[in-house]
């Protein structure tokens, strides 16, 4: 009995050593950020390793925040982040010695979303600054049903929420009385189970029973985030540390070379220049 | 002579050892609340404690940035309030019911399903709140939103049933038996000696039951983050959403820089939540030794 244990124990050992003495040929890449860029990330990873199979890439997420972090404290060769990089951590970054320089990999278009049965169809800017202000406070007010609006928005954390509040609210404040939720899939799950709400998520989260709003008059699309007609955009970002060299540099090439755009295409969001067929 | 020493040796070393072992939590506890106020702290440079506790704004983001909890703090109490108002009184009459009128047969099922309750994982109870209960209250109540603190509250009394019930039922059991036998004895009828002997005897185990089981709540993350709404003002009903502390951390945590005014307010809202929960366990334990029953006299 006892014996066995100690063999099993000799056996898991060994297997450890190989383990690690195998991996140690390996060139390894490290990858944390936003978890709006992490399905991207996570897709390009897998395939960039089909390719290249002596490299092993870990990825995680965590949020733009966090992966800057970690950017400026050493522990990642990318950071993922969906909103650009803020003074604060530049200069904390400064004192450690890391320059972060970003890559722009993919578009967000950021997209107002309501019940399927509501009537409305378009909302200006200033109209939707209004709603997540409380001013307007029933859908009657802008030509819909008698319902009063309930706002739902991201936490304001998020690159989401950022993008949002700069871009829809001109930096003013997101009333109190709305509902701040911690991802686009609850603001989908919110949205589609309430006739009187309105919400916003990234592109990529639209048709799940929800109706997308225009703003302005313009449909969010690929080819109207792409030429600047819509609105509510914002560019994805991968962080490293100085200009890029080896695996890092080839990974980044990758991503917005055609095969990653097209998978930024597939995950929804909207790549940097038209694909060809 | 040589061999009594050296067992002494090892006693002392074995000793030691526990002693070590027994430390351990001690010190990490130790150390993680020094590293809570270490960073929850400096945000007091930017707003005084006043602001901080009794301000009812919260734009931690915004440019100048306002950090006001007090709608959070209520958020965080009146879910906390109206959950114990329903757990409470199942937890401790269902505690009554299996240890004292239920059945052998009964019993056996209540027990085990009770305690099953506690098996289920927070997110799924919050996913059965966000995606089952939110459209079903606001078709029944017709209200605008589901995710409110009714919602929530609800979820989390199903949270602290099970810690409440099982606690409470140890407290019942530990209530000595010819107590019961004297009482039945007496001729007192079943209900007479539950509400004048047993409830009564196992009073401070039921405060600390219930105690324990609002700190769950009161600390609860994943269900309000889900459930309640989140909107970071003071209610003026209970069909409004709110934003209770654990969840205002969990939501913001993630994507906040390093360090800045934003991190340390999070940090010091988790001062604050683990000052409730300290105090909590504190009337806990101040409640069980002090009504404890002693001897048989003063029933």
């Amino acid at each position: 009995m006892k014996k066995s244990l100690w063999l099993k124990v000799l056996a898991l050992s060994m297997v450890l050593c190989f383990g690690i003495a195998g991996s140690a040929f390996a060139e390894k890449l490290v990858i944390k950020g936003s978890t709006t860029v992490l399905p991207v990330a996570q897709k390009a990873a897998e395939d960039y390793m089909k390719m290249h199979p002596d490299v092993i890439i870990s990825i995680s997420g965590g949020g733009s925040g966090k992966g800057i972090k970690a950017l400026v404290d050493g522990f990642t060769d990318i950071a993922n982040a969906s909103r650009f990089i803020k003074k604060k951590e530049i200069n904390h970054a400064m004192k450690n010695n890391i320059f972060p320089v970003a890559h722009r990999v993919a578009i967000d278009a950021i997209v107002p979303v309501v019940h399927p049965t509501n009537r409305i169809k378009n909302l200006t800017l200033p109209q939707l600054k209004s709603i997540y202000q409380a001013k307007i406070r029933n859908w009657k007010e802008l030509g819909g049903d008698d319902r009063k609006i309930v706002i739902i928005s991201r936490d304001t954390g998020s690159g989401t929420y950022e993008v949002w509040h700069k871009k829809v609210m001109k930096k003013e404040r997101i009333s109190p009385r709305a509902q701040l939720l911690a991802s686009n899939g609850a603001v989908v799950q919110a949205v589609k189970g309430n006739k009187h709400a309105i919400g916003y998520v990234g592109i990529g989260y639209l048709g799940r029973g929800l109706k997308a709003l225009d703003v302005n008059g313009v449909t969010a699309s690929v080819t109207t985030a792409l030429n600047g007609t819509y609105p509510v955009a914002r560019p994805l970002f991968m962080f490293t540390n100085g200009w890029p060299k080896g695996v890092v540099s080839d990974f980044i090439n990758f991503m917005v070379g055609p095969k990653g755009q097209k998978i930024v295409k597939e995950e929804g969001f909207v790549p940097l220049y038209e694909l060809g067929r | 002579m040589e061999k009594a020493k050296k067992r002494h040796i090892r006693e002392y070393l074995i000793e030691k050892w526990f002693l070590f072992l027994a430390t351990i939590s001690i010190i990490i506890l130790g150390l993680i609340v020094v590293f809570l106020f270490k960073e929850g702290l400096p945000i007091f440079k930017t707003v005084s404690v006043g602001e901080f506790l009794f301000g009812q704004l919260w734009y931690p983001t915004d440019e100048p940035a306002d950090f006001g909890i007090l709608s959070i703090i209520v958020g965080s109490l009146v879910v906390t309030g109206i959950s114990s108002m329903i757990a409470v009184p199942l937890g401790v009459l269902s505690a009554i019911y299996i240890s004292e009128i239920a059945g052998p047969g009964v019993k056996e099922i209540l027990k085990p399903v009770v305690e099953l309750l506690a098996a289920l994982p927070s997110v799924v109870i919050g996913f059965f709140g966000m995606v089952v209960m939110a459209p079903f209250f606001q078709k029944v109540f017709n209200i605008p939103t589901g995710l409110n603190i009714v919602n929530a509250s609800l979820m989390l009394a199903m949270m602290a049933v099970p810690t409440i019930s099982s606690l409470t039922e140890d407290a019942i059991h530990a209530v000595r038996r010819e107590l019961r036998e004297a009482s039945l004895a007496l001729g007192a009828t079943q209900w007479e000696t539950i509400s004048r002997v047993i409830v009564p005897a196992s009073l401070s185990g039921i405060c600390t039951a219930i105690i324990l089981g609002m700190s769950r709540a009161i600390g609860e993350t994943m269900v309000v983050l889900m459930v309640a709404g989140g909107a970071a003002t003071i209610p003026e009903s209970i069909f409004d959403s709110v934003r209770p502390m654990p969840a205002s951390i969990a939501a913001e945590m993630a994507e906040t820089p390093f360090r800045s005014d934003h991190y340390h307010a999070l940090f010091a809202i988790g001062i604050v939540l683990f000052i409730t929960t300290f105090l909590f366990n504190l009337i806990a334990d101040y409640i069980s030794q002090k009504y404890k029953q002693v001897g048989t006299a003063t029933l």
